[in-house]
């Protein structure tokens, strides 16, 4: 199976690869995917007191088209409000990167990865507004 | 500088050396007759270069030239042999012993036959890939007709003891037929000595062509009977109708007696080459693990050529395309048509969080030295690329165990 060009782009470059710290009140985190099934992906979002998205990171274990489509995830996501992600399609990811029909669970792992990260913020500040109320 | 690309799946397939295809080319060209014409000279042209074939085969393995069938490869070769007895033996009995490690033209076959009403006894296999001998003798009822262990694995490389097995089957009044697919031509095989009664073997993974291959059917002590599974002319003393692939068959003798005359120098050589890179790779790289026998410690228990690793927290197909001019295979389910990882990784009890990192590398004739140094190389930079930004990775380093997370599995 050939990769596309923007596949092979964000593997031999991928963007925003990292950690951030998961303590951090503005940082929400998303674990998905599992070791067994060959895929986990890591993504993490820096959001501002405004809900917009600062800053991500990932980390991903997974195939090409799975470390690509989260390293895309992270480059347009940034400078969107956290409503405007939480919307984001796969099918988004799908087109951009020519993911054949056998790698669409990649993109739907990488949308899944983003609404775990932003459930987590929100979730942190719940639980932040209720213990300063 | 090493030219690429890299050859290195030799337990797929291998190159056709070319002496072999010296030797086959006048079948092509001059020497065209159909060998089962009798009546004139095209025909003893023919019939001559397949009786060259198959003595030279017969004195390589250990048998009498009355011995070999010729098949299409060792797929027919394994369906030839297990239905056939399967079908000849049906009144003595209907239960057959193989093992979960077993290629696939072996486990299909058992289940093609399970769907008829045989009784089919899977043996499990250790970490290692061995079958346990005892567990075996247990297995053997007195409704068995047949015994089907292969003896070196396609993935792993492990070898079984067959001469044990063989000798357990003889005990026991069992036919025993062994896979030898990956291991004639690599590791010494005489069906004599090992007492095999039925042995499949093919051209293309010995560096000759493909679609041919062989059956070893034994002849006395005892004499195995096979039902034919192709109708026709008769073709093979009744056992493989057919018209004789000449050319392929004179390339399939020519070369088994290359890996056999070779075979002093060229496993000692290619065994090294394998020691070379799994050694670089231990020194280099953190949580790698061998899978199948250690070649280091048991090498004669392992195919001189096969090295199959799993790189911890590193997906297999991410792997490949971070050497995507060397080529190799994977374990990984990404790589695979089904989509599940390797069943053999997993009967091995190779955890598939592992089997999903496994890199089968497949050292063979026209691999050099310098290609393995630059696959080595190769190989631990995108290990590195890949574990820094493998969420795994850093997890483990941070002392997490990964088994306590709760995964969301999907």
């Amino acid at each position: 199976m050939a990769y596309s060009e923007k596949v092979l782009d964000h593997y031999s470059n991928p963007r925003n690869v990292g950690t951030m710290d998961p303590n951090d009140p503005n940082v929400g985190t998303g674990l998905v995917g599992a070791p067994e099934c060959g895929d986990v992906m890591r993504l993490q979002l820096k959001i501002n007191d405004e809900g917009i998205i600062e800053d991500a990171k990932f980390k991903t274990f997974g195939c090409g088209s799975a470390i690509a489509s989260s390293s895309f995830a992270t480059e347009i996501i940034k400078g969107r409000s956290i409503d405007e992600a939480y919307a984001l399609k796969n099918t988004e990811i799908v087109k951009e990167l020519n993911l054949p029909p056998v790698k669409i669970h990649c993109s739907v792992l990488a949308e899944d990865a983003i609404k775990a990260a932003i459930s987590d913020y929100k979730k942190k500040h719940a639980a932040l507004e209720t213990a300063s109320a | 500088m090493v030219k690429i690309p890299i050859y290195l799946d030799n337990n797929a397939t291998t190159k056709l050396d070319p002496r072999v295809l010296e030797a086959m080319m006048p079948y092509f060209t001059e020497i065209y007759g159909n060998a089962a014409s009798r009546n004139h000279v095209y025909g003893w042209k023919a019939e001559e270069g397949v009786d060259w074939a198959r003595n030279t085969i017969a004195k390589y393995i250990g048998a009498d030239e009355k011995e070999i069938v010729f098949t299409s490869g060792a797929t027919e070769s394994n369906n030839l042999a297990i239905k056939g007895v399967a079908e000849m033996y049906a009144s003595k009995g209907n239960h057959i012993i193989t093992c979960t490690t077993e290629h696939k033209a072996v486990l299909d076959t058992c289940k093609a036959l399970e769907r008829k009403g045989v009784q089919v006894t899977y043996m499990p296999v250790n970490k290692e890939g061995f079958i346990n001998l005892d567990l075996l003798r247990e297995s053997i009822t007195d409704k068995t007709i047949l015994v089907t262990i292969m003896h070196a694995n396609n993935e792993i490389g492990v070898i079984q003891d067959i001469e044990a097995i063989g000798k357990i089957c003889h005990e026991k009044g069992v036919l025993f037929h062994t896979d030898a697919t990956q291991s004639i031509g690599k590791v010494p095989f005489d069906a004599q000595r090992m007492n095999v009664d039925l042995a499949s073997m093919s051209g293309h993974k010995i560096y000759g062509p493909k679609g041919v291959g062989a059956l070893y059917v034994r002849k006395k002590n005892p004499r195995v009977k096979l039902a034919s599974q192709m109708d026709g002319g008769g073709h093979e003393r009744g056992m493989r109708s057919g018209t004789l692939n000449v050319a392929g068959i004179v390339g399939l003798a020519k070369a088994l007696e290359l890996c056999i005359t070779d075979m002093p120098v060229e496993v000692p050589r290619i065994q090294g080459m394998r020691d070379r890179l799994w050694k670089t790779l231990t020194k280099e790289l953190d949580e790698i693990y061998i899978n199948g026998p250690d070649p280091l410690e048991k090498p004669q228990w392992r195919l001189p050529g096969n090295l199959n690793v799993s790189f911890a927290f590193v997906e297999g197909e991410a792997m490949m395309m971070g050497i995507k001019d060397i080529a190799v295979s994977s374990g990984s389910a990404c790589t695979s048509a089904s989509l599940e990882p390797s069943y053999i990784l997993k009967a091995l009890g190779v955890g598939e969080d592992l089997a999903h990192t496994s890199i089968r590398f497949g050292i063979g004739r026209f691999n050099t030295e310098e290609e393995i140094d630059y696959t080595a190389a190769e190989v631990i930079k995108a290990v590195r690329h890949l574990r820094e930004m493998s969420p795994l990775y850093e997890m483990a380093k941070q002392g997490i165990d990964l088994k306590s997370v709760a995964w969301a599995a999907h």
